[in-house]
Order: C-alpha cells, then sequence, then structure tokens
C-alpha cells in the first residue's frame, strides 16, 4: 500500500437522493493504490449506493469522484468506458449476476472483447482459460453455464470476470453474503491472492466486521448515509469511539463466548428506515448517549487520533 | 420420562424432480423435550428446514415422507389437513425467515394477529384486537396501539419479525419452530430479536427449535445442537459442549470457518475445502469424507452411524463419525 503521492480514488462530498429519501448525505473519503477499504453498515445505509455512484450506476446529485485525479462524475461516456476497465466490481448474488444464457468462458472473455481492443479467438480463450484456472475451476469449465454451478463457484467465475482485466480498483459488494460460513474464507481468501498478485485496490462493502475485520486495512463506517466513524482495522477494534460502531461491535454474536455479549447500547428499533439528516444526528434516536445537541446540529466527521475520525459531538469523552 | 414436545422418529424426505429422486432428509430422529431450545445448525441444502417443514405439513407437492412425526403423543404425518390445523398455528407455530414475505402484505397487522385467536379460540373480533395489542407490546413493539393499524410494509425489518413472533404466540404453542428468524436482519436487530425470543422462553415455557446456519446466532439461546450434514445428523451434544468440545470433524471446522471481531487477526481465513454436497448426492460412505481432513478408507466405504459418544461427561451427546475428534 502506497500512501504517498496521490490517492488513485477521492471521493468528496458525494450526494445522491432518490426521490424524497437522502441514501448518501456527503461523503468524501481517499482510497489509495493497493489498500483495502472495508464499508461497514447496516441494509439501509447507503453501503451500495455508494459503490454503484463511484462507477455512476446511480447518479448522484452532487460531489466529486476523481478517479487518478480525473472526475468520474464530469467525463463524457466514451471517456468513462474507458476509464471502468480500470474499476470493476464484484456483486452480491453471484448467479443473479451472471448472464444465463452466456457459457462462463463468454461471460468472462467479455471485458476482453469490450476493452482489450481485436484479440484473437485463440487468444481470448488462452486468457480466459488463464483466469479460469487462477480462481480455482479449472478451464474444461468453460462451456458450462452458470446453473451448472454452486454458489461459491459462481462467485468465483465473477471474481474471474472481474479481474481479467487486472483492474486497478476492485469494488466488492457483499460478495460473501450469500454463501455458506464453509465456503466464505475460501472466497476472501481467493480475493486476498488476486490482490497480492496484481496490485488492485479493494473497496470491501459488507455488513460482516468479522470479515472486514481480517482483510481491511482501514475501516469506513456508514450509518444512514454518512460515514460516522473511519480508522485503520486495529484502533477501529481496539479503541472504537462512535456510539454506532460500538454497538455494532457489541452485537456481534459469537460462538466462542455467547453469553459474555455487553447489553448493545442501543434503544430499540424505533421502526423506520433512517435517513440522512439536515438537523443533527441521524443515530440520535438509538444513541444512549444523546445530548441536546445531537438535536440540533449535525456533528461533523472530525480527526479524534490520527487517523482515526469519527463523527459525534462526544467523540472526545469516548476516547480512551 | 415425559412425552417430548415433538418426537421424529426415522424421518426420510424425497423429491421426485423430473423423474429423479432427491433424498434431502435421511432418516432424522430428534426429540425436543417441553421448553428445551433446541438448535438444528447446517449449510444451505443440509435438509434443516425441510425436517420441519415435514412436521408442519408445509412440503411441496412432489415430496414423499417416510418416518413419524409426533407433537405432544399424536402422530402429525398422514392427519387430515382440517385436523392438522387445529394445532397448526395455535399449539405448534412457525416463524420464517423473511417477515416481509411471510406476512400477509394487504391485512393490517392487528388483523393479522386478531385473526389466530378468532380461528383457534372463537374470539370475538373485539377480544382479539384487544389481545393482538397486548401481544405487541409484550414483544416490545413500541406504540402497539398505532401499528395494528398499519401494514407489514410500514414497518422495519426488525419490527415486522417483531411482529410475526407475537403472532406466533398467541395461543400459548408448546412448540415455536423459528426457521432463520434473523438471517434477513441486521446485526443489531438480530442481537434484539435474540434477546426477545430469550425473554419469551423464560416467560412463556414454550419449547423453541431454531434452525439456522450460524453457530454464533444459536449460541446464545439453545440448550442442545444438532448439526446436520447433507440430509443427516451427524453431531447432537448440549450447545456448551458442542462448542467447546465438537467431536465431528465438521462440526470442528464449521466451529473454525467463523471470524471474529476479538482474538488475533488471520492473515488468511479458515475455510472448508470443497463443496458442500448438492442435494440429493448419495456416497456410500461418509458424506463428508471428501471434504473431511481425518478421512480415511473406512469413511469413503462405510457411512457412520450416529452414536452415543463414548466419555461422556455432561448430558447425552451423539456423534456420526468413524474418527471423532477427541480432545
Amino acid at each position: 500500500m502506497n500512501t504517498t503521492g496521490d490517492p488513485l480514488l477521492r471521493i468528496i462530498d458525494l450526494r445522491v437522493v432518490f426521490a424524497a429519501h437522502t441514501a448518501l448525505g456527503g461523503v468524501s473519503f481517499d482510497l489509495w493504490p493497493g489498500e483495502t477499504v472495508g464499508l461497514v453498515g447496516e441494509s439501509g445505509s447507503g453501503k451500495s449506493t455508494l459503490a454503484r455512484a463511484v462507477l455512476r450506476l446511480v447518479r448522484a446529485q452532487a460531489g466529486a469522484v476523481l478517479w487518478r485525479g480525473r472526475d468520474l462524475l464530469a467525463c463524457d461516456a466514451a471517456t468513462l468506458r474507458s476509464l471502468r476497465r480500470d474499476l470493476q466490481i464484484v456483486f452480491q448474488d453471484p448467479l443473479a449476476s451472471l448472464n444465463p444464457r452466456m457459457t462462463v468462458g463468454e461471460s468472462i472473455a467479455e471485458p476482453l472483447r469490450i476493452h482489450a481492443g481485436v484479440l484473437s479467438e485463440r487468444h481470448l480463450r488462452g486468457r480466459v482459460a488463464q483466469m479460469l484456472e487462477r480462481v480455482g475451476l479449472g478451464a474444461a469449465m468453460m462451456g458450462r453455464y452458470p446453473h451448472e454451478f454452486s454458489g461459491g463457484q459462481c462467485q468465483r467465475i465473477g471474481i474471474a470476470r472481474a479481474m481479467i482485466l487486472e483492474p486497478k480498483l476492485l469494488i466488492c459488494d457483499e460478495p460473501v453474503s450469500s454463501l455458506d460460513v464453509s465456503i466464505q474464507g475460501q472466497i476472501v481468501n481467493l480475493l486476498l491472492d488476486l490482490q497480492r498478485d496484481s496490485g488492485t485496490a479493494m473497496l470491501f462493502i459488507s455488513h460482516n466486521l468479522a470479515i472486514v475485520r481480517h482483510l481491511s486495512h482501514r475501516i469506513l463506517v456508514m450509518y444512514a448515509g454518512k460515514l460516522v466513524e473511519v480508522a485503520p482495522r486495529d484502533a477501529l477494534f481496539a479503541a472504537p469511539i462512535h456510539p454506532y460502531t460500538r454497538a455494532l461491535l457489541s452485537a456481534v454474536p459469537s460462538a466462542s463466548k455467547p453469553q459474555v455479549r455487553a447489553g448493545a447500547p442501543l434503544r430499540a428499533d424505533a421502526g423506520a428506515m433512517p435517513q440522512a439528516f439536515d438537523v443533527g444526528c441521524a443515530f440520535r434516536d438509538r444513541c444512549a448517549y444523546a445530548v441536546a445537541l445531537c438535536g440540533s446540529t449535525v456533528p461533523p466527521l472530525e480527526e479524534v487520533a490520527v487517523g482515526h475520525w469519527a463523527a459525534c459531538h462526544r467523540s472526545r469523552e469516548f476516547t480512551a | 420420562m415425559a412425552t417430548p414436545t415433538l418426537n421424529v422418529e426415522d424421518l426420510s424426505v424425497d423429491f421426485t424432480h423430473r423423474g429423479t429422486r432427491i433424498s434431502a432428509v435421511r432418516q432424522v430422529s430428534l426429540q425436543v423435550a417441553p421448553g428445551e431450545c433446541v438448535a438444528i445448525v447446517g449449510e444451505s441444502g443440509s435438509g434443516k428446514t425441510q425436517v420441519f417443514m415435514a412436521a408442519m405439513g408445509l412440503l411441496a407437492g412432489n415430496a414423499s415422507v417416510d418416518g413419524r412425526v409426533c407433537f405432544e403423543g399424536a402422530d402429525l404425518l398422514g392427519t387430515e389437513p382440517a385436523q392438522l390445523n387445529r394445532v397448526r398455528g395455535s399449539k405448534l407455530t412457525m416463524i420464517f425467515q423473511d417477515p416481509m414475505t411471510s406476512l400477509t402484505p394487504h391485512l393490517k397487522i392487528g388483523q393479522q394477529l386478531a385473526e389466530v385467536l378468532v380461528c383457534h379460540r372463537q374470539a370475538t373480533w373485539g377480544e382479539a384486537m384487544s389481545a393482538a395489542r397486548r401481544m405487541l407490546e409484550r414483544v416490545r413493539v413500541p406504540e402497539a396501539a398505532r401499528r395494528l393499524n398499519q401494514y407489514p410494509h410500514e414497518l422495519s425489518g426488525g419490527l415486522r419479525q417483531r411482529a410475526m413472533i407475537g403472532m406466533s404466540l398467541m395461543c400459548d404453542p408448546a412448540l415455536v419452530i423459528a426457521d432463520e428468524p434473523t438471517t434477513a436482519l441486521d446485526v443489531t436487530v438480530q442481537a434484539q430479536i435474540i434477546d426477545l425470543l430469550r425473554a419469551m422462553r423464560a416467560e412463556l415455557s414454550m419449547a423453541l427449535v431454531l434452525i439456522s446456519h450460524d453457530l454464533g446466532v444459536v449460541a446464545g439461546l439453545a440448550d442442545r445442537i444438532l448439526v446436520m450434514y447433507a440430509g443427516r445428523i451427524v453431531e447432537n451434544a448440549g450447545a456448551a459442549q458442542l462448542l467447546r468440545q465438537p467431536r465431528h470433524p465438521y462440526t470442528a471446522e464449521l466451529l473454525k470457518c467463523i471470524p471474529s471481531v476479538t482474538g488475533p487477526r488471520w492473515e488468511r481465513l479458515p475455510n472448508l475445502p470443497g463443496q458442500p454436497p448438492q442435494a440429493g448426492d448419495s456416497p456410500a460412505g461418509c458424506a463428508f469424507a471428501p471434504r473431511c481432513p481425518r478421512a480415511a478408507d473406512r469413511c469413503r466405504s462405510e457411512r457412520p452411524l450416529l452414536q452415543a459418544s463414548a466419555d461422556t461427561d455432561g448430558p447425552a451427546r451423539g456423534v456420526a463419525c468413524h474418527f471423532p475428534v477427541l480432545t
């Protein structure tokens, strides 16, 4: 990971609004070459919207997405298409993200056909065979269709398709959430191996804090369309600051220590999907530490310790 | 011993698909004692849900069932639907994974809860509605009176699951079967639902079957855990015992695969090599042998039976393995 020089991706105050619902309420962060950033949060917090807005799969209302200095939101369709070669995505549902009527070989070859110019059929087949071997499926699978594979195998195909162009950034949107526990590790390790070989940076979106912990350099915690905490991995797990992060950590069930889970300092689910507010902190209704200020002023994301940012009016009190 | 609340004997479930017979559950026997919480753990396709779909008479049309399922001493299989409906929904209830698809979208929450009492207890709608409100309060739904008049889509996932749990408790059931009750929920809401189920068990002395793929979720609730693999029970033990000292290599490997938010950080995630068996695969020996670090020739030819473990120091436990882990 290289944090000197320029960031690979710089997101500045990105906002996405769907009808009356603010899905992203101004998100900013940098991602460095070769870095793995974990993005965690509940469903509806805006994690996937962020991923899609970066790739312009949904339209952002405001903000900038600077890819090696160029704003992806401002460039024309042809430029975007050529830049997307370096920005690939792996989706949650591995079967739904593959075309059922294309053989897996055709699916994996498609990015090459689009981006790599004219390649001979022989050359294409060679690249696809090589990629299938790298993701542990074997070249002989090339002529099969997605329905002939299990969920874990389909995810390997999705990864092969995303990695065949050796992108500089791979966005993984809940890539292992639909897989069995015994298979999740296989897929995560595959991603880590590919990343080590190619130096690809990764934005890994998950609601599973435990998985994110084992593979990220840095972690972003999102709530109601905003980042509430950003920290290097070890700092986040050793000394979480934001009450939401702490609630999230204490709610993770454990098979090894089932009885020690501390009562989550969360008020009962109020029954409504949290929304990004322009007045006050969006988490205040569920927060056991909320004070009057939280209802009137949006807490800014501030650096509380070196590289450790939190958006909470009481963050200084929560730093050990 | 008192009559078990649920007694499943030698249950097999097969599905016929395009002329092929696929076996989903093979000779499963299990008991749930009154008031007990039994968790069934297994990967997708292991048959854990089908055992209880059979008990509830909810199997798909192409299924065939063999064996016996008794609820409070009375046989459930082969019972006429009218007869089955007297217990189903009142004394024997089920909570499903996705509360959006298991609640009726065009009926208000209050009506759906009250209906249980109107159908099973011949209550008037007035009585039933006030019972429904009390139940929503009991399952910690804020503003219960207002929620009675809302439709399922107006509630968050967590509240819908609370309403579903409330619905399952309307007639003081003897047994509630919860099929992945928290899988569709966020981790913070999941913790609240687990706490609610724990509280309801303490208050209502019902038995609870918890079907889950997540050992972490069941760890905090279950008295006993049954592990299923490829349609069979491979291990059966007290929850604490099983989590501390798993005997079956599958259970042991599965426990190693669960990443943790505490403890040492891994450079690579542990995993089980290979694929879970497809429903319908029927190897000659142990179904887990192809993925098992302890497998020997015997495992590939001779299927291990579920046998009481030799060195039991706590409650009875069983394991189906020729070479169980002994630590």
